[in-house]
């Protein structure tokens, strides 16, 4: 009946030939995946922390993981049916059984601890340094029961408002801008983060993690991008499905000097004060989007 | 060829079944029954369809994203390929399998004739095929592009107006009470129709699962009726349930949704669990080891289950002090998850493993559900979770435990029971075939998503720019989907195969434990003639060792080879 079908040993080769194809294409895929093992990192102290965080929890894991598979590997090939052999009839063991719960709760505690401890670099803003933006007018006070203001309590705000399908930024002055953010460089950012139709979700893999904007609730985080990387665009987009643009929905983040910084928002906020004049009676209500370029560009 | 090894010729346990013979009336047979069995065969086959309709789905997913900026399916035909897979992967395939497995294989297992309500039990059946037939109805009109979990408000009339999310509403509906009355009917049958003798420290573990997967149904489903009837009403009758401008909350319906979707997760992975524990120990030649710690376990995580919902949420405005809670009672889950790997291994340990198919899915299961349970607790940590929620990492990590764990556990099954139900063995050859290359493909296609979401693809985009290693990564992925979608769909063709053409099985060709397996392949409509008293979790056990102390035959090992080859 199953002349038909390939033999035991035709199917051995198979899946011995498989298995070292996946080995082999698993290590020449293994330097490339060295930076695909941790998440994003290097725009902002909390993207670090997490991926410092993750990095333990890891190694934890990749432990209890081959701990565990080597196992069962073990087990598998040592256990296998032979001639002569006889199953032992154990029905447990109390004493094995609770070491490994009580091994399996140490870890799930060392974790918590680790975790934990990591917490409030994470969660809470530092105080913006020394060469950071000194306050401007809208430097505002942070006010939130979940994150403690900057010590000092200086921060800037800066209110991001998803809408399908493009993000909108609202710096102290009123200035605004769509889709790429522009930042000062050793500054605490605080977020303010809103939408006003359906849900969508910051993020910016390299200065930390997502914070859905979701409509009737304000969702906060920070980030604080290191003196030395002004000039750089940090990239991202939105990771809540939104509808059909969902895919298209970018966030960028442009890091530039406080100098820079202060220049672009009053050039930003002359630019739609003219916008604004040009339209017409009737258009005046509507939305006006900068000239893209305008302002930007003067930055570089 | 069926072989019989030169075994000791020796007293098999002689089954006292009888079928009685009724006129045979073709399809009105299946359409009008109320036998457990033949209504678990309906809900296993139509599971299944379900199963290859949502696996084509998400072979076109995985072929647009083969390549970046791929114009192969627009945007929204995409999102309704991951809503109706999703969808369907969860409320047409894995719990009706489930209750497919739990319906042919409790009764059986625990000495009963039937379910306890069989009328009810058909109709849980037909309710569970409407609900399937409504939602795929929707194709002739318009999808539901939402995603599975529907969330509000982009779920509501203002931005997804055509019927779609309204098919979506009715299928959980009617698989909802399909379910409930499903879940009604287990624990009823379990509590009250167990043979004489079978204590609650005498029920065969899958049992255990099954009891535990209907216990959580039976708590979890309210809340999502309720909460898709609140969308109802807010999509169609005024209301303003998830509307934040009008005073509503968005977050009102991620809790309610997953306050059930967290226990569905377990309603999908315990009877799996029970699988496993069933046909490790019948392939190990040994006794489960700490039956009574992997029954607490279940129960135990069922009981986690209900705590853990907002883990999903983390990156939502929640109180520092709330997201601390959920991640402590996330990690906690891996404690008797944990306990219950390392006794599924001690099982294997010192056994005398025969490697039949069933073994093969049960250690796939064991290997690579464990992963999934790793990166279970990596996400459980909430910083953590900030960066990789909603990514790819996510992705890979459901489907290492739905795919890796869910689905082995259903193929395990599957090989496992397949003689009982048919009379016939499953093909070992292609059995093999299809658990190597499921193997390969699943570890090819998801390991890999690990990394593009740490690298910072989320999901559900159905395109993305030619930046980093994105291209490669995901045309890997594409192709491993392609190499487990053959495997797949060799084990379905093994079944059609095999149903006319495998090899006859006898009552018990696996010398298993269990009570099914007492008496004829297929059972006959009653089950049992005589139904033995139960004296131990291995009821089998002891009933081929009483005959043969009583025919004076050979006291066989429990390690000699089995007699029957397939």
């Amino acid at each position: 009946m199953q002349r038909a079908l390939p033999s035991a040993r035709f199917l051995r080769r198979v899946a011995i030939v498989a298995l070292a194809a996946l080995a082999v294409g698993l290590a020449a895929a293994g330097p490339a995946l060295a930076g695909a093992l941790t998440p994003e990192s290097g725009g902002s102290p909390n993207a670090d922390d997490i991926a410092g965080l993750y990095k333990i929890v890891l190694a934890l894991a990749l432990i209890v993981l081959f701990g565990v598979e080597g196992l069962l590997l073990y087990t598998v090939i040592r256990f296998r049916s032979r001639k002569g052999m006889v199953a032992a009839q154990i029905h447990g063991n109390t004493r094995l059984e609770i070491g490994w719960t009580v091994g399996a709760a140490v870890i799930v505690v060392v974790l918590s601890i680790v975790a934990f401890a990591k917490l409030a670099a994470i969660n809470d803003p530092p105080r913006t340094g020394a060469n950071g933006l000194v306050p401007v007018a809208g430097g505002a006070i942070v006010a939130s029961v979940d994150q403690p203001p900057p010590p000092g309590g200086k921060g800037l705000n800066i209110d991001v408002n998803g809408q399908q399908y493009i993000w909108r930024y609202v710096y102290p002055n009123g200035a605004f801008s769509y889709e790429e953010m522009v930042a000062p460089t050793d500054t605490t950012v605080i977020l303010r983060i809103r939408s006003q139709d359906v849900a969508h979700s910051w993020w910016i893999p390299k200065l930390g993690g997502k914070f859905d904007a979701i409509p009737g609730y304000t969702n906060k985080t920070w980030f604080k991008i290191p003196a030395d990387k002004a000039g750089t665009t940090f990239r991202g987009q939105c990771a809540e499905l939104c509808g059909n643009g969902h895919a298209n929905m970018y966030a960028r983040v442009r890091a530039v000097t406080p100098a820079q910084f202060k220049a672009y928002l009053i050039c930003q906020k002359g630019l739609i004060a003219q916008a604004q004049k040009a339209t017409t009676p009737a258009n005046r209500n509507k939305p006006v989007v900068p000239p893209p370029g305008g302002c930007r560009d003067s930055l570089s | 060829m069926a072989t019989t090894t030169a075994a000791p010729a020796r007293a098999l346990p002689q089954v006292a079944a009888h079928a009685v013979k009724n006129p045979r009336r073709g399809w009105l047979d299946w359409v009008t029954t109320v036998d457990h069995k033949k209504i678990g065969i309906m809900y296993l086959v139509t599971a299944w369809v379900f199963f290859m309709v949502g696996g084509v789905e998400a072979l076109l997913i995985r072929v647009q994203l083969g390549a970046p900026d791929n114009t192969f399916l627009d945007p929204q035909t995409y999102n309704e390929l991951f809503t109706m897979h999703g969808t369907t992967m969860v409320f047409l395939f894995v719990v009706p399998m489930m209750a497919g497995f739990g319906n042919y294989i409790v009764p059986l297992m625990i000495g009963a004739r039937d379910m306890a309500f069989p009328r009810l039990n058909a109709l849980s059946y037909w309710l569970f095929l409407a609900g399937g037939i409504v939602f795929y109805a929707s194709l002739l009109w318009s999808p539901p592009a939402a995603g599975w979990t529907s969330y509000a408000p982009l779920s509501d009339n203002a931005y997804l107006p055509n019927g779609g999310i309204d098919a979506w509403i009715f299928l959980i509906h009617l698989t909802g009470i399909s379910s409930l009355l499903g879940a009604i009917n287990f624990y009823a049958t379990i509590a009250n129709m167990r043979a004489p003798g079978m204590g609650w420290g005498r029920l065969p573990l899958f049992c255990w699962a099954i009891l535990t997967f209907a216990i959580l149904l039976i708590l979890a489903l309210p809340t999502i009726a309720a909460a898709v009837t609140l969308l109802l009403t807010d999509r169609h009758f005024g209301t303003h349930f998830y509307d934040a401008s009008q005073g509503g909350s968005p977050l009102l319906w991620q809790h309610l949704f997953w306050f059930f979707g967290h226990p569905e997760v377990y309603i999908m992975i315990l009877p799996g669990f029970g699988i496993i524990s069933e046909v490790l120990p019948v392939f190990a030649r040994k006794p489960i080891f700490g039956y009574k710690a992997i029954a607490g376990a279940t129960v135990g995580i069922a009981f986690l289950s209900m705590l853990v919902w907002a883990h999903h949420m983390f990156a939502t405005p929640t109180a520092t002090a709330v997201l601390a809670f959920f991640m402590l009672s996330s990690m906690l889950i891996g404690i008797p998850t944990g306990i219950k790997i390392f006794n599924w291994i001690a099982t294997l340990w010192r056994g005398q493993l025969e490697f039949k198919t069933p073994l093969y899915w049960g250690c796939g299961f064991l290997a690579f559900f464990t992963l999934g349970g790793v990166s279970g607790v990596i996400l459980a940590i909430f910083p953590i979770d900030w960066q990789v929620t909603d990514t790819y990492f996510v992705v890979a990590h459901f489907h290492y435990v739905l795919v890796a764990g869910s689905v082995n556990a259903i193929m395990c099954g599957l090989y496992y029971w397949f003689p009982k139900m048919t009379g016939r063995y499953l093909s070992e050859t292609l059995g093999k075939l299809s658990f190597w290359l499921a193997f390969i493909g699943f570890n090819v296609t998801f390991l890999i998503q690990h990394s593009l979401g740490l690298s910072g693809m989320p999901r559900r985009i159905y395109e993305y720019p030619d930046v980093g290693h994105w291209a490669t990564w995901n045309l890997i992925s594409t192709v491993g989907s392609f190499i487990l979608g053959l495997g797949v769909l060799i084990t379905a063709i093994n079944v059609v195969r095999s149903v006319k053409h495998g090899a006859k099985a006898g009552p018990d060709p696996w010398r298993a434990n269990t009570l099914e397996w007492f008496t004829t392949s297929p059972p006959p409509v009653n089950n049992f003639d005589v139904i033995p008293r139960v004296r131990s979790v291995e009821p089998m056990k002891d009933i081929r060792r009483s005959i043969e102390r009583r025919t004076g035959a050979d006291q066989p090992a429990e390690t000699t080879a089995p007699a029957i080859r397939a």
